[in-house]
């Protein structure tokens, strides 16, 4: 232990080819042998149906568990705009050190250089599995892979099936991942909420599922576990993530020993449909591509009463083009949420409260077209016009930032191994690559990284070293797990209160993205702990969770939910407030320059925070530092 | 505005289901049917009796989760939209909306508006990819692809399993979702080479599943939200099997 930490297992040597040297260091299992192993993975997303397809392709026996009903439908499938791989095929001059040097600037220097090194060297590949797999990806008309450029990025390197590259990605991935059932490699275990992991001698054997159908609580072993089970967005209410997605797993995991890294580095989309009445259910995410050719304006005069199409160009401000010349509109995400937030606050935003910025797309059709502007953001624009009522071909759009990615989630080595040996943590629910501020088209990237390429050789690596008995499903550490998630049940079912737990959530999402949202400062943080303490234990005693444990009861599934996000939600802001830096999408009020812009601690916070558990008391709280050889840490800078 | 919904209600497959009708004034025009659907359920559940069971998630049009008709119509009345994305504001004030689970013999039903829809993951299983493992790809430039070749597979590949083209057939048939997959991996040239034996046993699964047979209505292509045409029906039927 460094740090309080498990050795991160950094390769040393060079960085470039670092990640081939340890692959082939790494020990290997007979195909025979792997016929006996059992290997568990959560969740069916990019990641979690890549990592199960392959692990079942290598010759080991794969249970699959997903809450959905298929695992087509895991959130991965609404991601929009692209997948990045640097494959220097365009002219533009990309390389791997380039989407290497990118990844770790646009993260703020907060992750490690050898994951995103490795993540631009297996990314080219990527695509040639996907291709392989039949995604329809665009393509020139020469018949070659099409590429576009994406939010914080100067070079072409994104790769797209029109604004539906995650649903394309993840129907390659669930393909794959079906034909291994039909093989009978894989068991796929549908309708099943995982709540809690189980652990034998301090290593990860197994988790108890909840059946969603039956209600019967299941224990399921193996010799090892995979979570690949996505973000915690929606500890906001309102993000654009999907109404199911939960930190249920990575947080019970987080309870048995597994630490939890840089809760608070929380991503904030800046094209996201604007809010309105109170029982809307969630923000719906515009793809970020749409800043390639449309313009972020507001009005000079704040209060401004006019339509868009009234106002003269001269009175319009278009504050991304004005502020960072180079990058314009294609600023990156934290930057172009915040300067939006600022000027909204400032009482220049439009629309319903004032709550929003026009992404004008009219200039774009003006010169190429609306055939063209459709070809390329068709079902966006329908998407809009469904949701909002206005047409976006004739009025500007009306965006607003959103929570959209967790960059923060359980500590992984550099095998995805987390803190609790024989648990691996995939994509989005693990900290990695993304340091405080993923860029666009990254998320696809590092879920089928860890997925196809890197868990595969990792994980058959801890099987390699670690001999272990089949664990039976009645042995005492299943059966204290199997009774504590009874208990949890049987507690909120019994709560004598009379309020919907979605009044709950609704009530912890305005204190989460009021006190450790866009941005933040160290009193809010404060008053945001005591509220969300206050609010866990209304919710204790004033929550109704209708029906009975047994058959499907969507409301415990839910009140199950929103309990682990109260106990995230606190660890979110305690890191948030130990941070004394401004970082990413981590915004410090407290810590800019006179300019408004982050001011970065690289002497006191070149780290990577991992906190620890403990079951009396505070969370005690790590760090890992960072050290970077092939690229020094700089001020971002947009300008 | 005020809004009627009569709702079927069924706790169970082996129980009886009956319809119950909710009344709900001052629902704003700027919510989806969805989350008119949340609203009236903590109203349920504050006062004490079972919500409405309904699946859902993504809540913008892509996960395929949601699903059931509108007043006898899959998805509601606006076309290329799934139901998730249906705003009342398409509704007139005082309306009255009719809310049944999809019925086919091949969706079993689970609870209220709730069905199964394994069948299509089945299908899939049973030849709806590429047999291609990690790792053994070629170049993704090396098999080129035309831009037309590639548009039309991917307008196929978009459809997202709601099973509305099955709810909507008199026959409960399959034909829509198979031939677009179908066609999805058949346009391309990576999935020529089971081009024919995939063809087959899609087919003859969907047949085992209990899905019935194309009945040249059209309905299917009229409520699927990614306006998939059942042009790839004759498309299919004319694809070669074993």
């Amino acid at each position: 232990m460094t740090h309080g930490l498990p050795d991160p297992r950094i390769p040393t040597g060079p960085l470039a080819d670092a990640w081939q040297r340890t692959r082939e260091g790494l020990p290997l299992i007979s195909p025979l042998r792997k016929g006996q192993m059992d290997v568990l993975v959560v969740g069916t997303g990019l990641a979690g149906a890549s990592a199960a397809a392959t692990l079942a392709q290598q010759g080991y026996r794969v249970t699959v568990l997903s809450f959905h009903d298929s695992p087509r439908r895991a959130h991965s499938v609404a991601a929009q705009g692209g997948i990045n791989a640097a494959r220097s095929v365009a002219v533009d001059g990309d390389s791997v050190s380039r989407l290497f040097a990118d990844t770790l600037k646009g993260g703020d220097f907060r992750a490690r250089e050898a994951g995103c090194q490795r993540l631009a060297e297996i990314s080219s590949g990527i695509i040639d599995q996907c291709v392989a797999q039949g995604v329809p990806f665009a393509r020139e008309y020469g018949g070659s892979l099409a590429t576009r450029s994406f939010g914080g990025a100067l070079v072409s390197r994104t790769f797209y099936a029109r604004g539906q590259t995650g649903q394309q990605l993840l129907y390659g991935a669930y393909q794959t991942l079906m034909r291994q059932v039909e093989l009978g490699r894989v068991q796929l275990l549908t309708r099943r909420d995982v709540l809690e992991l189980i652990t034998v001698d301090g290593i990860a054997r197994g988790v108890v599922a909840r059946h969603l159908l039956s209600g019967e609580l299941e224990v399921h072993t193996a010799r090892t576990v995979l979570l690949c089970t996505g973000g915690y967005s929606n500890v906001y209410f309102l993000s654009t993530n999907a109404l199911k997605s939960n930190t249920s797993a990575i947080w019970r995991a987080h309870r048995k020993g597994a630490l939890f890294a840089n809760p608070c580095f929380t991503q904030i989309h800046p094209t996201c449909i604007p809010s309105g009445d109170v029982f809307q259910s969630k923000l719906t995410l515009m793809s970020e591509s749409l800043r390639n050719d449309g313009r972020v304006w507001l009005p000079k005069t704040p209060g401004e009463t006019r339509q868009p199409d009234s106002i003269p160009k001269e009175e319009r401000d278009y504050f991304l083009e004005r502020l960072y010349p180079t990058y314009g509109n294609m600023t990156p995400r934290d930057v172009a949420s915040r300067r939006a937030r600022e000027l909204c606050n400032a009482g220049r935003g439009v629309g319903p409260g004032g709550r929003s910025v026009y992404l004008d797309l009219t200039d774009a059709i003006k010169a190429e077209g609306k055939d063209a502007i459709a070809a390329r953001y068709g079902n966006l624009m329908t998407m809009y016009e469904r949701i909002s009522g206005d047409d976006p071909y004739h009025k500007p759009m009306r965006i607003y930032p959103a929570p959209h990615y967790t960059m923060g989630g359980l500590w992984v080595d550099y095998h995805l191994m987390s803190s609790i040996p024989g648990l691996f943590v995939l994509g989005e629910a693990n900290y990695s690559e993304h340091g405080a501020n993923r860029l666009g088209a990254s998320a696809l990237m590092q879920g089928l990284a860890d997925g196809y390429f890197i868990a595969p050789s990792t994980v058959t690596a801890w099987l390699a070293g670690t001999p272990a008995e089949d664990v039976a499903t009645d042995h005492p550490a299943c059966r204290e797990a199997l009774e504590s998630t009874y208990r949890r049940i049987s507690q909120l079912l019994n709560s004598e209160g009379t309020t919907p737990v979605n009044s709950f959530h609704r009530e912890l999402g305005s204190v989460m993205i009021d006190r450790c949202g866009i941005s933040r400062h160290a009193d809010g943080l404060r008053q945001g702990l005591e509220q969300v303490k206050a609010l866990e234990q209304r919710f204790e005693v004033e929550v109704r969770v209708p029906g009975e444990a047994s058959g499907p009861n969507a409301e415990l599934e839910k009140a199950l939910r929103v309990k682990d996000f109260f106990g995230l939600a606190q660890l979110m802001l305690r890191d948030a407030l130990a941070r004394e830096e401004s970082c990413g999408a981590h915004f410090r009020e407290e810590h800019q320059s006179d300019e408004g812009e982050a001011r970065r601690d690289d002497v006191n916070f070149a780290h990577i925070t991992a906190w620890e558990h403990m079951a009396d008391g505070e969370p005690i709280r790590h760090s890992e530092p960072l050290q970077f050889t092939a690229l020094q840490p700089s001020t971002r800078s947009y300008k | 505005m005020k809004i009627t919904l009569r709702i079927w209600r069924q706790r169970s497959a082996d129980q009886p289901g009956k319809y119950q009708t909710h009344r709900l004034e001052n629902v704003s025009r700027d919510l989806s049917l969805l989350e008119v659907l949340d609203q009236l359920n903590e109203q349920l559940i504050s006062s004490g009796e079972r919500p409405v069971s309904f699946e859902h998630d993504c809540r913008e049009g892509i996960c395929g989760s949601c699903g059931f008709l509108v007043n006898g119509q899959a998805h509601g009345p606006r076309a290329a939209t799934s139901v998730c994305q249906l705003y009342l504001r398409e509704f007139n004030d005082g309306a009255e909306l009719t809310l049944d689970p999809w019925r086919a013999k091949a969706f079993p039903p689970i609870q209220d508006l709730m069905v199964e829809r394994s069948a299509f993951d089945r299908l899939i299983a049973a030849g709806g990819y590429c047999s291609t493992g990690t790792g053994q790809a070629p170049d993704g430039n090396a098999l080129p692809v035309g831009r037309e070749q590639a548009t039309s597979a991917f307008s196929t590949a978009t459809c997202i399993g709601c099973g509305a083209c099955v709810a909507s057939c008199r026959n409960a048939s399959a034909s829509l979702f198979v031939a677009a997959k179908l066609a999805h991996l058949g346009q391309l040239p990576q999935g020529q080479p089971e081009r024919a034996r995939r063809a087959d046993a899609i087919q003859s699964q969907m047949e085992a599943e209990g899905f019935g047979s194309c009945s040249s209505n059209l309905e299917c292509e009229a409520v699927c939200p990614q306006e998939i045409s059942a042009d790839w029906i004759s498309w299919m039927h004319r694809e070669k099997r074993h």
